[in-house]
């Protein structure tokens, strides 16, 4: 049995192409068959995430049209064998893919691979329906802002009107000099509210962003940064690992840091 | 005295926790979210509640306050309806009085 993961949140820009990639690579590294699906119809991203996208061929579109086959859609990945990217069109609309393509395409995908992992347009309208279709779980990515957590909430709503009861909630780009200031909302803050179950916590970091431009997953460094290893925390917590979370706010008040910051002002 | 003087120092250097303020704007927001509710049928429901508290008990409308609150995914209406006094022997189904306390004498 395959496990149908989708990656959402409602609010745009909030890191769920960035948790896809990540994730899908630290999966990946852990010996596991995995495929990515950008759900992201018109706007394709995780391709150049990966840095995959100059080896695009075919997209999710035609492979549905039956102008190729699915094999011949899927780009496997250059450093890590157990994985692939099944494209997004850049050029065509959500329109043109409906609910039950979403759940043929990826039921044929869960034949060959353990996880599939389905990366989600912002927003709720079609391109979400298309994404949540063919989903048992869902991770939820929202950052500690108040229109991103009023969004998730919105997005939580409806995985549980489409019966998908697993739900699991990422906070992304925490600050915790902010948090500190009582400028951000906290973790405890956020799941206050939301009341979902925490799968994990990422801290704002500029090298999530360098990663980006090269086109190279943090979670395939050499040495592991603070950003990685939360990714991959996430990984083994999926797997049923018990890891504890991150504490960010001890990370940022370490000596070391505190002499940085003492240099710097 | 001096404490008091400190207090209220603190009080005015303490920067406005911008923190709070985005958790509390939240939940009430996110409450009226989960409830599906517009504010027109909250405000028209708070009406028809007053009108029937009103025909067994006399309160303030000014003071009374409806709120919806969430607690693990589940939305409660929470009506705080502070009482003046409880009317006088009226039978359950007698017509609602007009206005709350201009209906005696
Ligand atoms: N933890 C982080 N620290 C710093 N920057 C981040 C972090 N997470 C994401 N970003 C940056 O935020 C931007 C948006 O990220 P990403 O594209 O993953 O979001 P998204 O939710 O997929 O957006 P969209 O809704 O447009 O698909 C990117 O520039 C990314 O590099
Ligand atoms: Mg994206």
């Amino acid at each position: 049995m395959s496990r149908i993961i989708v990656i959402t949140s409602g609010k745009g820009g909030v890191g769920k192409s960035t948790v896809t990639a990540n994730l899908g690579t630290a999966i990946a590294q852990r010996g596991h068959q995995v495929a990515l699906v950008d759900a992201d119809f018109g706007l394709r991203n995780l391709d150049l995430l990966l840095g995959l996208e100059n080896r695009v061929v075919y997209t999710a579109i035609e492979a549905i049209a039956g102008e190729c086959r699915l094999e011949q859609a899927l780009v496997k990945d250059k450093r890590q064998p157990g994985l692939v990217l099944l494209p997004a069109a850049q050029n065509r609309s959500k329109e043109t893919v409906n609910p039950a393509q979403m759940r043929q395409l990826v039921s044929q995908l869960s034949q060959n691979y353990e996880y599939i992992l389905i990366d989600c347009p912002a927003g709720i309208e079609m391109g979400f329906r298309n994404a949540i279709a063919p989903a048992q779980e869902a991770i939820v990515v929202t950052t500690p802002e108040v229109a991103a957590v009023r969004d998730a909430d919105r997005a939580v709503g409806l995985l549980e009107a489409n019966n998908i009861r697993i739900v699991n909630l990422v906070i992304n780009r925490i600050k915790p000099e902010m948090v500190q200031m009582n400028d951000m909302m906290s973790v405890e803050d956020v799941l206050e509210i939301l009341a979902v179950p925490l799968l994990g916590i990422i801290p704002d970091d500029e090298r999530v962003i360098v990663a980006s431009n090269r086109g190279e997953p943090l979670v395939l460094d050499e040495k592991l940064s603070l950003p990685a290893i939360a990714f991959n925390n996430i990984a083994r917590r999926l797997e049923g690992d018990k890891v504890p979370f991150l504490d960010l706010m001890a990370a940022h008040n370490n000596l070391l840091n505190r002499i940085r910051r003492f240099f710097r002002s | 005295m001096i404490s008091e003087l400190l207090e209220q120092f603190f009080r005015w250097k303490r920067p406005v926790n911008s923190r709070s303020e985005a958790r509390n704007r939240l939940k009430l927001v996110i409450a009226q979210d989960r409830s599906g509710l517009s504010s027109e049928a909250l405000e028209a429901m708070r009406k028809e509640i007053l009108e029937v508290v009103a025909r067994y008990v006399e309160i303030e409308p000014s003071e009374s306050e409806f709120s919806l609150e969430s607690d693990d995914r589940m939305t409660a209406l929470i009506a705080n309806l502070p009482i003046k006094r409880v009317r006088p022997q009226i039978e359950p189904d007698s017509p609602i009085p007009s206005e709350a306390s201009d209906s005696e004498e």
